[in-house]
């Protein structure tokens, strides 16, 4: 273990004369010679790599608004030293604790736990109100710095994939890293040849450990992947389309020739839909219990699993539908069409809530990243597109592939996988909520057949890939998030705690309505009825009862009163109210005016000069 | 090349033993608890359902008593323990755990108007209609004694109500006037009137105990303090205030019942606004009772049903009624803030839990933490339209029912007329008058 004073030498100058002053530091078990305890616990080196942390033990710190206070650290810990000097603690044994105070956190880890945005204005409220939101703020900030300093007990690292250097990581084969890891994750790559049954489509459940597909040729298995334990096989002697998992890996979805089928996992045929024919694609929305299937006849239709109805039947109107996934932050489905158009759907809604124009041919795949704020598209332009969900649905990245992709998908951690043809390439970006970046190929694989299906197994480094060879399940490190939550997804879970899930999953069933583009609306102040309640109630009673009341003048000493001063100082108080709003009504114009000249992440193109 | 794969040690992650309990890894971040507020939103609609389904909360009523039941007492000591005076002077002492009655006393001709314990619990007073007032030991007579008070002072005028100072060996009784008593002496050490009006009741803060307040059948309620010949000063109201309740937590809150079918809290400072006017009721207010914690409490109603008011909401919370009870005439809050009991002119005093849907008995701490996790979900989702319909439902007897309709259609025509008459005069010329001082007449100090 380094010694406090040493580690800093990369610290402002400022800090290291501070430190030069004080006396060498000691470990914790070394007597203290002098009673006055200057230049003591320093604390461990770990704190010296942080630069930006939260000190919770600090309450001053915590629960100052203003956040950079709280990131500005060198100015801030020379005072709180010295006072901790002064009065050290100590346990009965005398020893001092080396790691005094609770544990320190990073602030950028804290942030991503926050879920109060504190950008937004709200209107004028009373100061109650005020009073709770501010301690319903003090206190959220609180708990995502308790969050925060959860993520210390996280058991599991991340994997990840390096080469040596100047080694390109796409150069990097299948069987090479097999060979280098250990005997477990080995096992986790196999081929399944079925070449008999033509291209498969497949499909982890939630969890991750179950593994269902199904053959253009009608063959449709199940298996629990990571035993290889089989759990069904059929023929259903009908072309299958796509096959899904429902909310457990007990039913299963196929959509075939003619219509939707709903298997359990003993092969057994449960239901027959006949309301959904012709299925394209399946997609299955976890918490509202909803299977939307996209047809050939054009029609999204969502299905609610738990009480077997039709929720909602969708005319798209845009021809036959074959390009379809959802996006897991907010459950509303993307839809590729043959015009280059992707359109967001909502079942509460007739219409699209937005169409985004991506490509000059037809869309060919469309995927959505974990956390919604990605979406990757490739159309028969062989362009490869990454947008910005947040508001804008600007491109932020484009590639053009020699092929075109023709299936796209996104691991937990945001790793992008397209299928070309024979082969399977990857691109990894910087972290969970990074876009993949399109110059560097993380990795790359070329199958037996074509590509027919892709999906990243959820919480296991690995790729599912369908093709016309068969099933493929290729290693890709890094690829999952690597600590699940038991109460959400537990791929350990046992019978009973799978039915204790079920039963709680059900009980939270989201209503169908409640999907639209923001899922926090519903937790956000209602403005728009507020103020029209406002209006309705002003009507009602005949005054605003809010009103500020006109500024009366209070009489002053005899003689002081007249009439005359009275209205000068009336006049007074109204001509400043007059220019105050004067000055705010230019103000915004002005903004406005910036605002218009400069629309923002756009590149200024050579026809802005005919803009009026 | 360096690679590592994520690969889980099973052991890690499953029980050792079937006795063991399952192993649950959280991770608390927010991409893998996707649509937080949707399911929470789902989560406190059915807590609040649940909330509705699980209410009961008729506990038990105690039977026994031969006329109208006219006053409670709580015992300061004991919370099983709880006094009662009848119709027609007879006191019972009931034990609550056991539902029965432990003791009955014909302790006055007439009526028994008040009834009160003394602080230390060993004896309580009663006052009647027959111009007495009785002090009796808690404890009932030994074996071949005589049922008989400690002390019967007897008085010139009718006493209608009585009150314990919350410290001291004095006691308070009105009537024709208000009468500071000590224990010791048959006289009282001072009398205080303000008018020539009969007091229908008085009582002691329990905070600044030196303070009282009275309501008298002239519209006014008037405050003393003890220390002082003369009273303090009063406040008169449209209509007669039956009875007042100080606030057991904030010393210059008190809240009347008024005849008016509201209730006024008031700030004991600046009586010339109340600092909230509770109307649900549809007839006369009879009798309040606050809950220890001083957050809320309960009025007793002609209307044959009681109501539980939000110290600081106008609006009630809750309402009980049954098709039995008939007009309730006193109400009280249990010492331990958990229940309520009312005693009403059918002879019954009933017991009802405070908050209508709670599990009574120990909670295991799982079932506390749901409960807890429940309430705080359907505080914040109580403003969302769908929680709060059903939150706010409650069956009403069609008497209530039809009075409030019939009462609404009464106010929404006065507003209509003073909105129109403010529309059709000069502007400035109608003043607007806010509900709460509307009901106030004047202040006198």
């Amino acid at each position: 273990m380094e010694t406090a004073p040493e580690a800093s030498r990369d610290a402002p100058p400022k800090k290291d004369k501070f430190l030069a002053k004080k006396k060498k530091a000691r470990r914790y078990w070394e007597e203290e010679t002098t009673p006055t305890a200057a230049g003591v616990s320093l604390g461990p080196p770990r704190k010296k790599k942080r630069k930006r942390e939260l000190r919770p033990q600090n309450t001053k710190n915590t629960h100052t608004p203003n956040k950079s206070h709280i990131s500005k650290k060198p100015q801030v810990p020379k005072k709180r030293r010295e006072r901790r000097n002064l009065e050290p603690q100590r346990s009965l044994s005398g020893a001092q604790d080396p790691f005094p105070g609770p544990a320190p956190v990073p602030v950028s880890v804290a942030q991503k736990f926050r879920r109060i945005d504190k950008s937004r204005k709200l209107p004028h409220a009373k100061s109650k109100t005020r009073s709770r939101l501010e301690v319903a703020e003090t206190e959220e900030e609180e708990i995502s710095v308790k969050a925060a300093r959860s993520q210390l007990l996280l058991a599991e690292e991340p994997g990840f994939l390096e080469g040596e250097d100047g080694e390109d990581t796409a150069k990097i084969l299948q069987a090479d890293i097999v060979e280098a890891v250990d005997i477990a994750s080995a096992a986790k790559h196999f081929d399944l040849n079925l070449r008999q049954f033509g291209p498969y489509r497949l499909n982890y459940s939630r969890t991750g450990r179950h593994l269902a597909f199904g053959g253009r040729r009608g063959h449709v298995a199940a298996l629990d992947w990571v035993t290889k334990r089989l759990m069904c096989e059929i023929n259903v002697m009908e072309a299958v389309r796509d096959i899904r998992f429902l909310h457990s890996e007990a039913l299963l979805a196929v959509a075939q020739n003619r219509w939707l089928h709903i298997y359990d996992n003993q092969g057994i045929e449960l239901h027959c839909i006949r309301r959904c024919d012709r299925v394209t694609r399946l997609e299955f929305l976890p918490f509202h219990f909803l299977l939307a299937t996209a047809s050939e006849t054009g029609f999204l239709t969502y299905l609610d699993v738990s009480v077997g109805k039709i929720v909602a039947a969708l005319n798209a109107r845009a021809g036959r539908l074959s390009v379809m996934t959802q996006n897991p932050y907010n459950a509303v489905i993307h839809l590729g069409h043959s015009n280059g158009t992707v359109s967001l759907w909502s079942p509460a809604v007739k219409d699209p809530l937005a169409k985004i124009l991506c490509h000059r041919g037809g869309v060919r795949a469309v995927a959505v990243d974990s956390t919604g704020t990605h979406m990757a598209t490739s159309g028969l332009d062989h362009q490869l597109k990454i947008f910005d969900l947040r508001g804008t649905f600007q491109p932020l990245s484009t590639r053009t592939l020699p092929q075109g992709a023709g299936h796209l998908a996104f691991s937990q951690r945001g790793l992008l996988a397209a299928g070309m043809g024979d082969v399977v390439n990857i691109w990894a970006g910087q972290g969970k909520a990074s876009p993949p970046s399109l110059e560097q190929t993380y990795l790359t694989h070329r199958l037996s057949g074509h590509v027919h299906g892709l999906q990243f197994c959820p919480f296991e480094d690995v790729l599912g890939v369908g093709h016309s060879g068969g099933v493929t399940s290729m290693l890709v490190p890094g690829a999952a998030e690597p600590n699940f939550d038991g109460l959400e997804s537990n791929p350990y879970r046992s019978r009973k705690q799978r039915q204790e899930w079920e039963v709680k999953a059900l009980l939270e069933k989201v209503p169908a309505d409640l999907i639209c583009l923001d899922p926090r609306a519903l937790a956000e102040v209602d403005v728009i009825s507020l103020e029209q309640e406002k209006k309705e109630r002003i009507e009602r009673l005949g005054y605003d009862p809010e009103a500020k009341a006109p500024f009366q003048p209070r009489p002053k000493q005899k003689g002081r009163s007249s009439t005359a001063s009275l209205v000068k100082r009336k006049r007074k108080v109204m001509d400043e109210e007059h220019r105050d709003k004067v000055r705010q009504s230019l103000e915004q114009q002005l903004q406005k005016q910036e605002k218009a000249a400069k629309p923002m992440g756009v590149w200024p193109s050579a026809l802005d000069r005919f803009v009026r | 090349m360096k690679v590592k794969m994520l690969s889980r040690n099973p052991d890690n992650y499953v029980r050792e033993t079937k006795l063991d309990l399952q192993r649950v890894p959280r991770n608390y971040d927010p991409t893998l608890h996707p649509f937080e507020v949707p399911r929470e939103y789902v989560r406190a609609l059915n807590a609040t359902k649940l909330e509705r389904v699980f209410a009961k909360p008729f506990l038990a009523s105690l039977d026994g008593h031969r006329d109208g039941v006219n006053c409670l007492a709580k015992h300061p000591k004991s919370l099983a323990t709880v006094l009662s005076g009848a119709c027609d002077g007879e006191v019972r002492i009931w034990n609550l755990t056991k539902r029965n009655c432990i003791r009955t006393i014909q302790a006055h001709e007439g009526f028994v108007r008040g009834i009160c314990t003394r602080f230390c619990g060993t004896s309580f007073f009663t006052v009647g209609d027959d111009k007495t007032v009785k002090q009796w030991k808690m404890d009932g007579p030994s074996f071949g004694e005589e049922e008989e008070p400690l002390h019967t002072i007897l008085g010139k005028t009718v006493y209608t109500g009585i009150d314990h100072h919350w410290k001291e060996a004095v006691f308070a009784t009105c009537g024709q006037q208000v009468d500071i008593w000590d224990e010791q002496r048959t006289n009282p050490i001072c009398s205080m009137t303000w008018g020539f009006d009969s007091i229908s009741s008085v009582k002691f803060n329990p905070i600044e105990t030196f303070l009282l307040g009275s309501c008298a059948s002239d519209r006014n309620i008037v405050l003393y303090d003890m220390r002082q010949a003369t009273p303090l000063k009063k406040v008169i109201l449209d209509m007669r205030t039956n009875t007042i309740c100080w606030n057991p937590m904030e010393a210059f809150i008190f809240t009347a019942a008024n005849e008016d079918y509201n209730l006024y809290t008031f700030d004991m400072r600046a009586l010339d606004t109340p600092v909230m006017v509770h109307m649900d009721h549809v007839s006369a207010v009879l009798d309040v009772d606050y809950s220890p914690t001083g957050k809320e409490f309960v009025s007793a109603s002609f209307d044959k049903s009681i109501r539980i008011f939000p110290m600081d909401k106008s609006r009630s919370r809750e309402v009980y009624h049954t098709k039995r009870m008939q007009h309730v005439i006193c109400v009280k809050w249990t010492s331990d803030s958990k229940y309520i009991m009312c005693g009403s002119d059918e002879m019954n005093i009933r017991l009802w839990k405070a908050n209508a849907s709670e599990k009574l008995g120990v909670l295991t701490s799982r079932e506390k933490a749901a409960t807890d996790y429940n309430q705080k979900l359907k505080e914040k989702f109580q403003y969302h339209p769908h929680v709060k319909r059903i939150a706010r439902h409650r069956h009403l007897p069609k008497s209530i029912y039809s009075q409030i309709q019939e009462q609404r259609i009464m106010k929404e025509a006065r507003r209509r007329k003073e909105v129109n008459r403010l529309k059709h005069s000069k502007p400035g010329s109608v003043p607007i008058v806010s509900e709460r001082k509307k009901h106030i007449v004047a202040v006198v100090k």
